[in-house]
């Protein structure tokens, strides 16, 4: 009966968060075609959902896996950068733009998957903060690296050169230099739309809810409970880490293509350490392990800075404290233990109301 | 328990969501604090990075487009009113400040202040149909393929190759060595084109060092690079920050050669507490020369002193002289702010492709249907703490 | 000859990121935490010095005082303030907090301060020393820089193995409620952790921009980051192996500069990083803890 009951519970609160997605979705495009929301707000909303991806995706290495990652942005530029270059090379092959934005997307993904199970291979060998520096420092390798990239199309097919000029690339007259090094990409075409992201969302859901509520997820949170416990009972401790790492680098990918093809540009430089610390505060922030948690957090945490906008020269500053504040509130006792009293006092009177606002 | 955790998240988010979407019955009802202005004023918004590392370009950009909106608006006749956005200097914010600004009711841009959010604004400039003149996004993507987009600077090729030829024709150096920032647009930019137009020349460049936003602290490789090699010419297409830098760590190890700047050297001279005889004999491209002794540079200067307390650089000057351009076209053209943003733009499109203006960083200037400015650089070089015309 | 004179580049800017690896180390051995906020507290040292020294004309040593005792101060208020109500939170709640804090003090700055860069008066003079007829010279403030770092070392090594203070600190790392049972204030050992380690930000800070003399809003946040790398390279958590990462740090960043690409540069920091790591997982000095069930 225990067990029913746990089972029930989870598959309600995966429900749960598919029908916030899917329902904050249509009340926004109803607002949207309706002439209902700001121009600042329907110009964040595909970078909304690349940063929702991204943080879902990283919840699932810190939250799941129980691994400090400060180099996710590292896995984004990876997508961003291969999905470009591949949506811009199959731009005469593949009429269709959203065919065309899907094939860059899963591009971008195994790009930045395979970039994942590189680096997870020396990684997931080290522990704790040490693991955490060498995640940072991968990230900014591949910064770095990108920096010095340079990739042309021209009726031969793609170019590549590194740490030499455009110039030297050698196209033929009639060709394009896709990245030019630090100047990154520019006109990149505008394929990235609102409901792409939207569905870009529910893929990774789907994706990091299935993976972590199957065995590999207990295996993988067995993990992060008690590595040696975990070891003992015969757990691959290697191959669950590699999964989950893999998995959210996969999607990371997946996100920073999303993001590159919503701006005319991108530079490696964007995806900087900051990145991934914005990325890390959108996990912590959300709850470490609770997937609804990361999606509110980085909805809100994106928006709020243009919400600040008003306070002019003070809007940085003034974000700076709420983050402080917000850390401090949620981590406080008195407050931590008011949910609990609610419950409490919740349960002893049945609420009714409260169920039919979950039907709805 | 954990649904009620999961319903009261996702009303949040609603509530959130709607707290945001400011439905758009009144266009020109402003979404933030606007700058009040009198009705009829024609609206100018722009962004620029005025947080971060980059916040002394656009908080400069600001303070020189301010001290002109003020000036023509105590004129009386055309009305302006400008709003400049923070961007920090990052694409995607620099978009969102534009959609800030496209709420508050736009209805002539100013860009963005430098290269790579400009890029991505000037994108949503040329598909919204509100004509931009940028100060000093220097970059060719930022007018490439955009009918209404145009530069107030030197685009970055111009730069570099404008450079090359100074030094070939003033035979200024037979070895050079450049110093270049290589995470970096507008340096990498400038860089490119004037290595190619070097090697046209015959000029010969023996040591290219590079550094990057991490590491713009210790230039002791690039300088002693410079120095094995014989170099006796650095070319600096960099920022007056670092450029202090390199001189004065070069000047540590006894190494003297001389130095070439472009605009972004332009400030060095202002930096507050710098030893100006590091700088003596540097010589630099730049439009803009605040100790230039013509009265529309006296008085912009002395207005620009006594309003933020600082002398006024080069992205000041190109603020300045943006809303004066577009003042300019504003008046010949008969522009009212009661036209279409579209309506706007095809008055100031047709007007700028045929105008001429003076300003703080030039005189005669035009633009070609391309955005990008003609003209003439003016050399300059430093002597006596002061920059002096070098032909 | 370029040899040794990228040495002691290597060892001078190696010697900086050493004394704010060290504020890090110490900080982390007792909280358990990445203070990314020292960084910035750096960027205030180097500011109240340079305001003191070159608006108010002070003697260069009663700006360094001065410098320290601001910093000292702000760190024991941001310690109070921010991070001790959340001693019992996860330890990523802890790091979020001090990223506030970094956004916090750096626009604080942009806001006090301007953005406009200010150029750091020397404090050691500018007259470089000539070696080996004048082919190799040696600034001043390097030589400062590598004789404070040394000292700073045996003091803080001294410190924490003599006095009562030092094992109260060393007692803490090892087992906060022990060290409570054994009489120890667990919070006043943890305030005086941070008072030294901002101190030591303020001297970090004014040598760094004594250095390389630009002094801006972000100016700490890099060093901070290297400084960061430098104390796990080390051993996070050991005293010399913060000034031995730093030094190593310092070197190697020059060194492939030097010899491999000034465009990998930040590349050849990180792949160093990484491969030392995977030999020793635990850094240079680190100590293996071995785990039990």
């Amino acid at each position: 009966m225990n067990i029913l009951q746990r089972v029930k519970g989870l598959v309600n609160k995966s429900f749960l968060t598919y029908a916030m997605v899917i329902v904050s979705f249509v009340i926004v495009q109803l607002l949207a075609n309706n002439g209902g929301i700001s121009s600042t707000l329907r110009g964040q909303l595909v970078p909304i959902c690349a940063y929702v991806v991204m943080a879902v995706s990283l919840n699932l290495t810190v939250g799941v896996l129980g691994e400090l990652s400060l180099g996710h942005a590292g896995f984004m530029s990876v997508g961003a950068f291969s999905g470009v270059v591949a949506c811009i090379s199959l731009g005469d092959t593949i009429a269709s733009e959203p065919l065309r934005l899907a094939v860059g997307l899963i591009i971008g993904a195994i790009c930045a998957g395979i970039a994942g199970f590189l680096i997870g291979i020396p990684v997931l060998r080290l522990r704790g903060d040490y693991l955490a520096i060498v995640t940072l420092a991968f990230g900014e390798i591949i910064k770095n690296l990108i920096n010095c990239l340079t990739i042309g199309l021209d009726g031969g097919g793609l170019h590549f050169g590194f740490l030499s000029s455009a110039s030297a690339l050698n196209l033929e007259p009639d060709g394009r230099v896709i990245i030019n090094g630090p100047m990154g990409i520019s006109n990149i075409p505008r394929l990235s739309t609102f409901t792409a992201g939207f569905v870009l969302i529910l893929v990774t859901l789907f994706v990091v809810m299935n993976l972590v509520n199957s065995r590999s997820g207990r295996a993988i949170m067995a993990l992060r409970d008690n590595r040696i416990a975990a070891e003992s009972v015969g757990i691959p401790v290697t191959k669950y880490k590699l999964m989950a790492f893999v998995t959210s680098a996969t999607l990371a990918g997946a996100a920073g293509a999303l993001y590159a093809m919503n701006f005319s540009t991108i530079v490696a430089t964007k995806f900087s350490f900051n990145t991934s610390i914005l990325i890390l505060v959108y996990v912590v922030l959300g709850g470490l392990g609770n997937i609804a948690g990361s999606i509110v957090a980085a909805t809100l945490l994106t928006v709020l800075p243009e919400m600040l906008r008003q306070f002019n020269d003070y809007r940085m500053l003034i974000y700076a404290i709420v983050l402080i504040l917000v850390m401090l509130a949620t981590n406080n006792e008195t407050l931590k233990g008011l949910p609990t009293r609610i419950r409490a006092w919740v349960t002893r009177s049945p609420a009714p109301q409260a169920e039919v606002g979950i039907d709805g | 328990m954990k649904k009620t955790l999961a319903c009261s998240v996702a009303a949040t988010m609603l509530l959130a969501l709607a707290a945001c979407s400011t439905p758009s019955t009144d266009p020109t009802g402003a979404a933030t604090d606007a700058p009040t202005a009198s009705a009829g004023a024609i609206k100018i918004g722009a962004t620029g990075p005025l947080t971060g590392g980059a916040a002394i370009y656009g908080q400069a950009a600001r303070n020189g487009a301010q001290i002109a909106v003020d000036e023509i608006n105590a004129k009386g006749g055309v009305q302006l009113a400008l709003n400049y956005q923070d961007d920090e200097h990052d694409a995607e914010k620099a978009v969102n400040a534009y959609h800030t600004l496209k709420d508050w009711g736009m209805q002539i841009s100013l860009g963005s202040v430098t290269s790579t959010p400009a890029i991505a604004t000037s994108a949503e400039n040329f598909t919204d149909h509100i004509f931009a003149l940028t100060p000093s996004a220097s970059s060719v993507a930022v007018t490439e393929g955009k009918n209404n987009v145009f530069q107030m600077c030197f685009a970055d090729p111009n730069q570099g190759s404008a450079s090359a030829q100074y030094i070939a024709d003033q035979k200024l150096g037979t070895k050079i060595a450049v110093i270049y920032k290589n995470d970096d647009v507008y340096s990498s930019g400038i860089f490119d084109t004037f290595k190619t137009k070097a090697a046209e020349l015959g000029l010969d460049i023996v040591s290219t060092t590079t550094f990057t936003e991490d590491s713009q602290q210790d230039f002791s490789v690039q300088i002693s690079d410079a120095k094995s090699k014989g170099a006796d010419l650095i070319f600096l297409p960099i920022y007056y920050t670092p450029a202090s830098l390199i001189l004065q760590q070069a000047q540590s190890v006894d190494y003297s050669p001389k130095y070439f700047g472009v605009d972004g050297m332009d400030g060095i001279l202002t930096l507050e507490g710098f030893n100006t005889s590091l700088a003596e004999g540097v010589m630099l491209l730049t439009p803009f020369n605040a100790d230039a002794t013509d009265s529309l540079t006296t008085s912009f200067v002395q207005k620009y002193q006594s309003a933020y307390g600082e002398i006024p650089n080069q992205f000041a000057a190109d603020g300045y002289d943006c809303i004066y351009a577009i003042y300019q076209a504003i008046v010949a053209g008969n522009i009212t702010a009661s036209m279409t943003n579209a309506e706007i733009n095809d008055i100031l499109v047709a007007q700028f492709t045929s105008m001429t203006f003076d300003g703080l960083t030039g005189a005669d200037m035009t633009w070609d249907a391309s955005g990008q400015v003609s003209k003439a650089p003016k050399g300059m070089v430093i002597t006596d703490g002061a920059y002096v015309g070098m032909d | 000859m370029s040899f040794l004179s990228h040495l002691i580049s290597g060892i001078s800017l190696g010697s900086i990121y050493a004394i704010i690896a060290l504020g890090y180390t110490m900080v982390y051995g007792i909280a358990k935490m990445l203070n990314f906020a020292h960084g910035d507290v750096i960027m205030v040292g180097a500011y109240s010095c340079f305001f003191l020294m070159s608006r108010f004309h002070l003697p260069v040593i009663v700006g360094v005082v001065a410098a320290m005792l601001v910093c000292t101060l702000l760190g024991v208020t941001i310690e109070r303030l921010a991070y001790k109500p959340l001693r019992a939170a996860p330890a990523l709640a802890v790091l979020i907090t001090a990223i506030g804090v970094s956004y916090f003090l750096q626009n604080a700055a942009l806001l006090l301060w301007t953005s406009n860069p200010k150029v750091f008066p020397s404090i050691a003079g500018n007259t470089s020393i000539k070696l080996l007829g004048g082919q190799l010279s040696i600034s001043p403030t390097a030589l400062l820089s590598i004789a404070s770092c040394i000292v700073i070392m045996v003091a803080l090594t001294w410190f924490t193995s003599s006095t009562r203070m030092g094992k109260a600190m060393r007692a803490c790392s090892e087992d906060k409620g022990a060290a409570q049972l054994m009489g120890i204030n667990v919070n006043v050992t943890i305030s005086m952790v941070f008072a030294i380690g901002s101190a030591l930000a303020a001297i970090a800070g004014i040598l760094l921009c004594s250095a390389y003399p630009t002094l801006t809003p972000t100016t700490g946040s890099m060093p901070g980051i290297k400084a960061f790398t430098a104390a796990v390279f080390g051993g996070i958590g050991s005293i010399p192996g913060a000034m031995i990462g730093g030094i190593l740090l310092g070197i190697i960043e020059i060194f492939g500069k030097a010899y491999i690409s000034t465009q990998l540069s930040d590349a050849i920091v990180f792949l160093v990083l990484i491969i030392v790591l995977l030999v020793r997982p635990a850094g240079i000095l680190g100590k293996t803890v071995q785990e039990k069930v």
